[in-house]
Formats: C-alpha cells, structure tokens, sequence
C-alpha cells in the first residue's frame, strides 16, 4: 500500500543505492544509450517486449508483473519502479526523476573511490537524442562525457552526424574508438579511425576491451551519411580477435557491445572465449547478468537511467568470480557532482530559452517503449495526420525517448527528445496498399525473425490511422493481415493509392518540415493533450 | 528509420535463361555434388545493389556464381589459372530482393558441385 | 566510353618465391545494367566491364566473366602464388570496346 511505498522511499538512500563489497581486482563501469539525456528525466520500461524462436519467454522479454515475479521485486518498491511498467505515472511521482549525468558522476566517482582504477566503458548512442545534441552536432556530450574519463566507447547513432563529423570527434577523443566490426567499405578492411580493441593493465591482469559497433547501421540508419563504412557481425572476426588477445595475455576478455541483448546472447554462443559481453542498443535493463556458457551478459538500460559495477576476479589468466550490480539513478536520491553539474549547465546555456519554452501540457502518460505503440507516437503518428494531411502516418520504432506524466508541461525539449535526428524530415507521399503491407511485413521481420542475427533490435513502425492484425510466429510475408483504414472502416486496398506521412527515412534527399516543427505545432494547437488507449494492432502469437 | 523505398530494381528481362538452365549449361547436363564449393554472404545486405560475396572451391577450376531471384540470374564466372594460389575469389553483386545465391564449380577431376545462400535485402528498420 | 574509369589496384611490394599473396582490385565504372530506364520511360542501354583477367609473366591467376549484376565500381579479390620476380598485369574489357589496363610489379628476395 501508500504507507509501505513511502516508507521504502524515505529509505532509500544513495549510500544504500551504491553499497557494493568490492571484490576481486579488475571493476568494470558500465554505460550505455544516454541518447544525450544529460538532465534528469521519467522512463517508463516497456511493458509489450516479446520474444520469438529460443528468446520466447526468455530475459529481457519478460516484463511487468511477471519481471517482478521472476526476480523477486515487490510491487511499489524502487526496483519496481526504475526496472518494470506498471502503476508507472503513480510511481513516478512518489520516487521521481530518474539519470542525470551529474548524478552519474557521482556514481563513478564513488566507485572510483572505492577501486581507483576501475575501467569506465561507454556502449554508444551517447551523442544522439536531444536539441542540444543536435544543435551542437555532439559537442555536447562529447564535452560532459570527456569529463567523467570513460576509457573506451562504442558506436552507433553517432555514425548519423555523418563520418566526417565522426572522424572530427574520434581524432580528438581521449580514450579509444573501438569497433572491431567497423571496415573501411571500399577494401573491405578493418578501419584505420577505429581500432578493434584496447588492453589495460588493471590489478595485475591483462584486460582486453574488443568494441562491436551496431551492425545494421546502413540498413537501420542513412547508410549515406557514412558511405566509407560497412558493419555486420563479422563474428569470425570477432573470434579471431578474441584469440589475438589472449595470444598476447589477456586474462580477461571484455566486449564492448551494441550487438543488442538477443544478437549478443547467440554471439556469446558461437564465439568462444569472451568473458564479459557489455550489452547496448535494445535498452534493457537487467539486475543480474545472463550466463551463456562462461561467459556472462550485462544489460544496463538506457537513457542515463543505470550504471552498471561488476567487479571481477581474475587469477592465471582466468575468470574465477563476479559481483555485479546494475545501480539505478533515482535523481532526488544521488547528490549530482557540481563539477560536472555545472559543465551540463554550460552546454545547455546557449539554447536554455528555447529548450524550457512551454508548448502545451499533458494529461496523458507519454511513453514510447513497447513493441507496438507507445502514447509519444500515437501522439507524433496524431501531428503527422493532421499537419500533414494524410490518411496514414507512420512513426520509427526507436527505442530511446523519455516520458512525461501526466500533469507535465510539453516543452520544446521533451519534443527535441523524442525526436531529434540528423534526418528528421517529416516526408508526404503516396503508397500502395500493397506497398504498406511490404514495408510492415520488412519491418517486423526485422523484429520477429526467430534468428537474432537477423534482427535489428528495434521495435514495430508505428502506424497512425491503420489498424492491423499480426501474428508474430508467422514467417515474412504471412505476418501481416487486416490492415484497415481507421477513418472509413474499410480494408486497405492492396492498389489504391494512399497519401503517407512519416519521417526517419533513410533515403537520401527525403524532403519535408523537422518533425519536431510537425510536433509542436500540433501540439500548439491542441494545448492540452490526452492520447487515449491504442487498440489499432492486435497482436497474436505473443 | 521506418519506411524506405526498395533498392536494387532490375526489371524482369524478356527471355532471361532459368537457373537450371544455365547450370545444365555450364556441367553439360553432368551431376552436381552437394558439397565441395563454399559461398559466403552477408545474413542482411547492408546495401542490395553492392552485396559482398565470397566464393572457393579447393581445385576448382571454374566457379559460376549465379542469384536466383534476379531478373537475369548470371552474375560471374570465375575460371582460375596456373598462378591461382587458391581457388578463392571475392566479389560485390546487386540482388533485387531477398534470394538465394548459387555457386557452382567445376572441380579439377571434371565433377561439379553447387551451394546456396540466401541474403536478405530489407528496406530498413528502427534502431535502439 | 565510360567516363571517369579508374583502375585501382592493391599488390604487396614484395614477397618471397613461391608465397601465396592476396590481391585487390577495384574500377570507377557504372556498369549500366541495360534494366534501367531514365525519366522518359526509355532503356539505358547496358554498358558494363564484361570481362577482368589477371595475369603475371603472361600467365593467367584469374579470368572473370562479369554479367550486370555486378555492382557498380566493380571490386575483385583473389590470391596469386608469386614464383619469381615480375609484374602482374590487370585487364578491364569494356562493352564499348575499352580496354583498360593496370600492372604492377612485385619483388621476390
Ligand atoms: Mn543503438
Ligand atoms: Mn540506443
């Protein structure tokens, strides 16, 4: 009840949040997915994450009520709160705001404390996600990020400040670019700007950290706006580096991951001897690690939300133990560090009026997290039918975004949170019916292929003024039925011609206002937004 | 991003040969073994006009690479010489649409073998 | 003719004799599959490379028959054995009749 949630609340304390018995001798801290997030924010976990082929059932597709089950988390705790969905908008306003990377400093810094040489590793999609992000073209958090001394960094959003831009940043970063399946496109060779792997010399051993970019970054992204570079798993690869480092001593074997939790779950299978796989992209949370054979899987969420401290034990060149803990930053509860306060404060200064100004306000939840459809979308997927003037809209299925609750003012900010990207044009165009099939049918497959490597660990465009009916067990093709346009009641007609708005494209020379212009002139208009439930997708075979 | 346009288009051609035809043509209407050529390609084109291709066969002295699902089916022909230090060769190729690549060799003691792999072409999906 | 052809070729500068080296080879063309159509419904017609030898000391590595369906800037990669000092030499015949050509030579000590 209330009296037990306030109680938990008035105990939680940050020593309580970092206590940790060091154990071993090499610490590894772990980040990941802060899509620029540097204030604190609300983040609602999904609560539709489903799983197909060996992952049905399986971590992290398992939320709600039955995470809580599984991991033993009482309802209205803090773990609660910061790991599932549920009672979200109550619980958000009871224990707060949660990130901040001034309360992340702390964090790192506490540990530091505690093993000063601990390795700090960043899993990319850090300089992506918000207004001054975009405005800056990452200065921002490459400024914030170089100030928390990470050791080594991954990649994948970051490619769509274009590679020249990426190799502006890369060249001037204090600690390595790693990607050992990041080639040079033309010769297929590995790339000179980003090395596969860096050692570190940590409590007596010989760590290596292989990095592993996104791998679909052409396919999910504007390959255009990194033409030189080509991606994949490459895991042969991945294993021949993993004997390379061993054959020159390491005792431990890291990788720095944004493979995604199911592509790194089947890579830990096939390739032999990496002893701790630092999962990213597909923003999961987990609060204990995922064995596959020897080697274990950390999940460390998104959006600035958690860190991540293992602590490990490494003797005669062997993993002989662990401790782990996944640290949420509950933002009320964790002294920001003022150094690092102030350098967020810095970043933001030049644009401060414009990211607070105030265009409408919410009566809803704005989530965007889920397999289907998230309120922010409906909303978005809302702007672009009426802005547009379209019979159908459709929406990327990104998995980073923040919530608001309801009562919340929508500032411009929140819009550029959800929104912001080097592509963001809002395009007006006509499809077929048979055309939008294709698209949902390659797009879920994408999602739902039982092989991992197949997927892109994104979630279902979402579509605005259709209906449709999918069966997530059926192969390519046979997935989608009972498409309908919601304005008429009428099935969608595999010849006619519909007018379609959306925006993310990955085609080159995509035209069309900034869907964060689309969003808040919207928004403007209807002053107070309540987004109401979405039942336009049935979905069978969960 | 969610919705693109599809690449690689290559109109059906009018009389293009079939697969099967134009391997009766390269074995003479031999047997083709199941195993002795490999082919390696990408699971997901990043890009289907430019898909990186792999092929060898040890002794091989020809390899036919062909894509069932194109218009045109012929892609290359690989005939190695004396100095071929492997019968290995690597190329870039344009599907038009999700299929399956086939390579069939003609090995050194006048038999033939065949593979496949099948490489998605995808419009695109969402990122985490 | 094509315009911009471009061969380009990687060898290593030296091996030792009878070493097996990898080769990689690359050509700016556009290879016009004769598929297309411009923006009055009209067929492009197809201009592409058709075929591409290797050769050293005048002895075949590697002779490939190229149909369109090969990528635009067409890309080879193949391993020669090196049985003495010499040169390679690179053939691109095109639709139109051009033939380009590339050699390089190679070191044996
Ligand atoms: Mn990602
Ligand atoms: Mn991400």
């Amino acid at each position: 009840g209330n009296w037990a949630r306030l109680a938990a609340q008035q105990a939680l304390t940050q020593d309580q949040l970092l206590q940790f018995d060091t154990f071993g001798n090499v610490s590894l801290i772990h980040v990941t997915d802060i899509h620029a997030q540097l204030k604190p924010i609300y983040f609602r976990e999904p609560s539709v994450n489903i799983g197909v082929g060996p992952n049905r059932g399986e971590v992290p597709h398992v939320t709600g009520a039955d995470f809580r089950k599984l991991y033993g988390i009482d309802d209205g705790s803090p773990s609660h709160y910061a790991l599932s969905s549920g009672d979200f908008s109550a619980l958000a306003q009871e224990y707060g705001k949660v990130g901040g990377m001034d309360r992340v400093a702390t964090v790192i810094n506490a540990i530091r404390a505690d093993r000063p040489d601990a390795i700090l590793l960043d899993g990319g999609d850090t300089w992506h996600g918000s207004m001054t992000c975009l405005r800056t073209q990452g200065q921002d958090m490459v400024n914030v990020m170089n100030a928390l001394k990470p050791d080594a960094m991954t990649f994948h959003w970051e490619f769509t400040l274009g590679s020249e831009r990426v190799h502006e940043i890369v060249e001037g970063l204090p600690f390595a670019a790693l990607g050992q399946n990041i080639f040079d496109k033309m010769w297929d060779e590995p790339a000179e700007s980003f090395k596969p792997y860096e050692f570190f010399e940590r409590g007596g051993v010989k760590v290596a950290v292989i990095g592993q970019a996104f791998p679909y970054m052409p396919i999910a992204n504007p390959g255009w706006m990194f033409p030189e570079y080509s991606f994949g798993i490459r895991d042969e690869h991945m294993q021949e580096m993993v004997d390379e480092v061993r054959a020159q001593g390491a005792g431990l074997v890291v990788c720095l991951s944004h493979n995604g939790f199911d592509v790194d779950k089947k890579m830990a299978g096939v390739v032999s001897g990496i002893d701790v796989i630092l999962t990213g992209h597909t923003h999961d949370a987990l609060p204990e690690p995922v064995m596959v054979g020897d080697t274990i899987l950390i999940a460390s969420g998104s959006n600035g939300k958690f860190v991540s401290r293992v602590d490990l034990d490494v003797r005669d060149g062997r993993m002989m133990g662990f401790r782990h803990k996944l640290i949420p930053i509950f933002s009320d509860v964790i002294e920001p560090d003022k150094e690092v306060a102030a350098l967020i404060d810095e970043q933001r200064a030049p644009f401060k009026e414009e990211l607070e100004e105030v265009i409408g306000q919410t009566d809803s939840l704005l989530y965007r997290r889920g397999n289907f459809n998230g309120s922010w979308d409906d909303l978005i997927c809302d702007a672009l039918l009426s802005e547009r003037d379209a019979e159908i809209a459709m929406s990327p299925g990104v998995r980073w975004g923040p919530s608001l609750i309801p009562g919340d003012p929508i500032t411009r900010e929140d819009i550029f949170n959800v929104t912001s990207m080097t592509y963001g044009e809002a395009y007006r165009t006509e499809m077929t019916g048979e055309f939008i099939k294709v698209v949902l049918e390659d797009v879920a497959d994408n999602i739902f292929n039982p092989d991992p490597y197949y997927q892109q660990g994104g979630d279902m465009v979402r579509i605005g003024g259709m209906g449709y009916r999918i069966d997530v067990t059926k192969p390519q093709g046979e997935r989608i039925s009972e498409m309908t346009l919601l304005k008429s009641g009428e099935p969608i007609d595999p010849s006619r011609n519909y007018v379609v708005s959306g925006w993310a494209s990955v085609n080159e020379g995509t035209e069309g206002p900034q869907i964060w212009d689309v969003v808040e002139s919207h928004i403007r208009k209807m002053g107070t937004v309540t987004v109401g439930e979405n039942d336009n997708v049935e979905v069978v075979g969960a | 991003g969610g919705a693109a346009l599809l690449v690689a288009s290559l109109p059906r051609g009018a009389q293009a040969a079939t697969v099967d035809e134009l391997i009766a043509e390269f074995t003479g209407g031999a047997d083709v073994a199941d195993s002795g050529v490999e082919l390696t390609a990408p699971e997901i084109a990043e890009n289907g006009n430019t898909v990186p291709i792999e092929v060898s066969a040890e002794s091989a002295e020809a390899i036919m690479v062909l894509a069932a699902g194109n218009p045109t089916p012929p892609v290359a022909t690989f005939t190695f010489g004396p100095l071929a230090a492997s019968h290995y060769a690597s190329t870039r190729i344009r599907l038009a649409g999700t299929q399956d690549v086939i390579a069939v060799a003609k090995l050194s003691d006048g038999t033939f073998a065949r593979t496949s792999k099948n490489v998605k072409v995808t419009i695109g999906g969402c990122g985490g | 003719m094509a315009e911009g052809v471009r061969p380009r070729v990687k060898v290593p500068r030296s091996a030792s004799a009878g070493d097996a080296i990898t080769i990689k080879t690359l050509i700016s063309h556009p290879m016009e599959s004769g598929q297309r159509k411009d923006s009055d419904g009209n067929t492009i017609p197809r201009s592409i490379i058709n075929r591409f030898t290797c050769e050293f000391n005048g002895e075949s590595v590697v002779d490939v028959k190229m149909e369109p369906a090969i990528s635009t800037n067409p890309y080879f990669e193949f391993e020669a054995t090196v049985p003495e000092a010499g040169e390679f030499k690179f053939t691109w015949y095109d639709d139109d009749g051009s033939v380009y050509e590339e050699t390089k030579a190679i070191e044996v000590g």
